[in-house]
């Protein structure tokens, strides 16, 4: 096997731009797939089935689906019904909406850990349901959530590739770029790959850190 | 059969079996044994007396090897236990059996199982020849009719009589008992003390015991060690410890137990 | 649609369901083997099965295939057969997930166990054998049964080296009919049953296995906090709690 460091080099600009543009998609990402999730552990948590139904069946479905193809979906099908966006916007929002579908889970575990009496307590205090849910339930479910909100940001980051294929140029995109175009395929992709090792492996220290720190 | 004076016993008995030599053993910054010596002969019950915290359970699980030494040589049989390589350790500990103050049955076994399968794996009996072994021994602590059934379908008593019978189905040369009856509801502890004052009297199998239930130490012991700050301050016959110890400590020991 | 490209999509799903079964395979394969190394008594043995999980949940399941597809090739002479290299790439991935899943497992057994099995003389690998995995393995299964739709969802990955499976008919059925939206929401349907049939397999077997050691079915919000594996490509989560129920409370 050869390898060529003049290729890495030649790569490095072409990587730091797609560095970028995979942390921007993991940013806004992580922002869409928290607030959407909590919006739909709280629409389970409603009294009535007409909606915890149908936003359970959804949100299965999405969980349980490949995200590449839903992205396709997005990519194919909305323009077919005249909605248009960029293919980052796309992008951005079919992975959102993805793995909120995994933080509404990590929220209604988090919810279900407060313990019951913390429920009976703000009854006999007589605290509104919405001051409740806002001053005391939430505040000690996201304490507890939030090493798990970082393992799915995590996980984000390692779907962001995924993204390449409807043309969003993050670092899988660049390096494909650089290498059918200079015929290199080794360096850039090992170049990105030891890069995602890079990035993950400190934060899944740093989430477990978190942990430690938060849940116990 | 055996008699509380040593003479009396078969030839084997009456030599070292298990010594300790200036073993010392920490948790941390806790020194739990200090360079203790000590040594039992073959076929005696012991009893170890002591506060909690004083080491007792760590001479158990030493021997066990459970737990390692820091410093010190522990020898069963001429046997080093400690240090010794794997081979060795695991060759002495075929001679020992332990019965847990948890129990410590595999859920994932019939009783029948838990009591069979060392036996077979370990020593290389036959299935049949494993299982007639067992059920023996089940019938021995009462429990012939639970052959099939699972450990946790068992109450507490009943499943720690499995264990006995499983730890005794290896044949052991010793036997060491660790609280085997604090964690029963008091009504089931007298079933499995029966069935302890049993082996004890019918067999010649050496037991290291300890246990908070002083009456049944004074039936079956020959020798009770008070253990202290990791020491053994004082031993003697259960007759003598008893009624007249010597040592302060063990005098205000006894009397806030007894 | 025309029947011919029904059959398209047929086609897509045999390659998709073979793609599961030889990935799920050399998946079990590695967690088992290197989930086990990772409680070895022997330190360097538990620091290489550490390595190899870190390095292969750090990089994401879609670079693994383009490495295997297009770099081995290149740089060792090494062309596989395209189900072949699909398998290695997802098999090796999803195998670190496992791994965690299997040592967490493992590791939440009540170490009175070992102990119990220690004073009966078993040798390590009996205590495995008999007394650990017994007891740990329909912990496991749970959390194995999220990891096989995950890697369900990741066969999607190999469309894009041009593999033929599920998601690739979708392609080519878009491009014949130069629309998408009848053809997409049947792919997302199908893949959406073989989940469905996959989880609940999975359930009937965690129904049988937990019978035998006395345990209910089902996790606790405890464990859904500490889910150690994810989608796509999966999680970072590292966390050890699988089935611990509390082991970090």
């Amino acid at each position: 096997m050869t390898w060529d460091w003049g290729a890495v080099a030649d790569f490095m600009p072409h990587f730091w731009d797609g560095l970028l543009l995979t942390l921007r998609i993991l940013a806004l990402g992580s922002l869409i797939s928290f607030a959407l999730g909590l919006v739909w552990a709280l629409l389970m948590r409603t009294p009535t089935r007409w909606v915890r139904w149908p936003v359970g069946v959804v949100t299965e479905f999405i969980r349980n689906t490949p995200l590449l193809v839903q992205l396709f979906f997005l990519f194919y099908v909305l323009p077919e019904w005249g909605v248009t966006a960029s293919a980052l916007t796309t992008g951005v929002f079919a992975i959102g909406l993805h793995y909120s579908t995994y933080t509404m889970q990590v929220y209604r575990a988090g919810i279900e850990a407060v313990p019951a009496g913390q429920w009976e307590a703000a009854t006999a205090l007589n605290l509104p349901v919405a001051r409740t849910w806002r001053v005391v339930i939430l505040p000690q479910a996201i304490r507890r959530v939030v090493p798990a909100l970082g393992n799915y940001v995590i996980a984000m980051l390692k779907d962001t590739p995924i993204l390449m294929t409807i043309t969003v140029m993050e670092m899988l995109g660049e390096a494909r770029l650089f290498a059918q175009e200079n015929f290199q395929f080794t360096e850039p992709l090992t170049v990105i790959g030891v890069a995602f090792i890079l990035i993950a492996y400190p934060a899944s220290l740093l989430v477990r850190a978190l942990e430690r720190r938060l849940v116990s | 059969m055996k008699e509380p004076d040593a003479s009396a016993n078969p030839p084997v008995d009456g030599t070292e079996l298990i010594r300790f030599e200036q073993v010392t053993k920490r948790f941390g910054a806790n020194t739990i044994l200090d360079r203790l010596d000590f040594s039992v002969n073959s076929g005696k019950h012991v009893t170890l007396i002591g506060p909690s915290g004083s080491g007792k359970t760590t001479i158990l699980r030493l021997l066990m090897t459970l737990l390692k030494p820091d410093e010190g040589t522990i020898t069963v049989a001429g046997e080093k236990l400690f240090p010794a390589p794997e081979k060795q350790i695991r060759e002495v500990r075929k001679g020992i059996g332990m019965v847990f103050q948890q129990f410590n049955l595999f859920p994932n076994m019939s009783v029948l199982r838990n009591i069979t399968e060392a036996p077979v794996t370990v020593l290389g009996l036959s299935k049949d020849e494993a299982e007639a072994r067992a059920r023996e021994l089940l019938e021995m602590v009462g429990l012939a009719d639970k052959c099939d059934a699972r450990p946790t379908q068992l109450s507490g008593g009943q499943q720690q009589r499995v264990a006995i019978a499983r730890a005794l189905a290896m044949r052991p040369q010793v036997l060491l008992l660790d609280e085997v009856t604090s964690a029963l509801d008091p009504e089931l502890v007298a079933g499995v003390l029966d069935v302890l004052r049993d082996i004890a009297r019918s067999t010649d199998i050496t037991m290291l015991c300890v246990t908070h239930e002083m009456n049944f130490a004074r039936d079956i012991s020959d020798q009770v060690l008070m253990f202290d700050s990791g020491r053994v301050i004082e031993s003697g016959s259960p007759e003598k410890m008893f009624n007249d110890p010597e040592n302060d400590r063990t005098r205000e020991f006894l009397s806030a137990v007894l | 649609m025309t029947s011919g490209l029904w059959e398209l999509v047929l086609q897509g799903i045999w390659v998709t369901v073979q793609l599961l079964v030889l990935s799920a395979l050399v998946a079990a394969a590695v967690a088992f083997g290197v989930g086990m190394a990772r409680t070895h008594r022997l330190w360097i043995v538990r620091f290489l099965a550490g390595v190899y999980t870190e390095v292969f949940r750090g990089t994401s399941a879609l670079i693994m295939i383009f490495w295997v597809f297009f770099v081995l090739p290149v740089a060792f002479g090494w062309q596989l057969v395209p189900l072949w290299a699909g398998t290695l790439a997802l098999g090796l991935t999803y195998g670190a997930y496992g791994a965690e899943i299997v040592r967490g497992a493992l590791n939440s057994v009540d170490p009175a166990q070992r102990e119990g099995g220690i004073a009966l003389s078993f040798t390590p690998w009996q205590r495995m054998r008999l007394i650990l995995l017994p007891q740990a393995v329909p912990e496991m299964i749970p959390s194995f049964t999220n990891l096989l739709v995950e890697l369900l969802k990741g066969t999607a990955l190999v469309s894009i080296t041009g593999m033929g499976d599920l998601a690739f008919s979708a392609n080519l059925v878009r491009l014949a009919l130069q629309q998408s939206a009848e053809i997409y929401t049947y792919i997302l349907l199908i893949y959406f049953v073989i989940a469905f049939l996959l989880t609940r397999g999975m359930r009937g077997l965690e129904r049988k296995l937990k019978a035998g050691v006395g345990k209910p079915v089902g996790r606790t919000p405890d464990q859904e906090l500490h889910r150690p594996e994810t989608t796509g490509v999966g999680a970072a989560g590292s966390l050890g709690g699988v089935g611990a129920g509390g082991a970090s409370s």
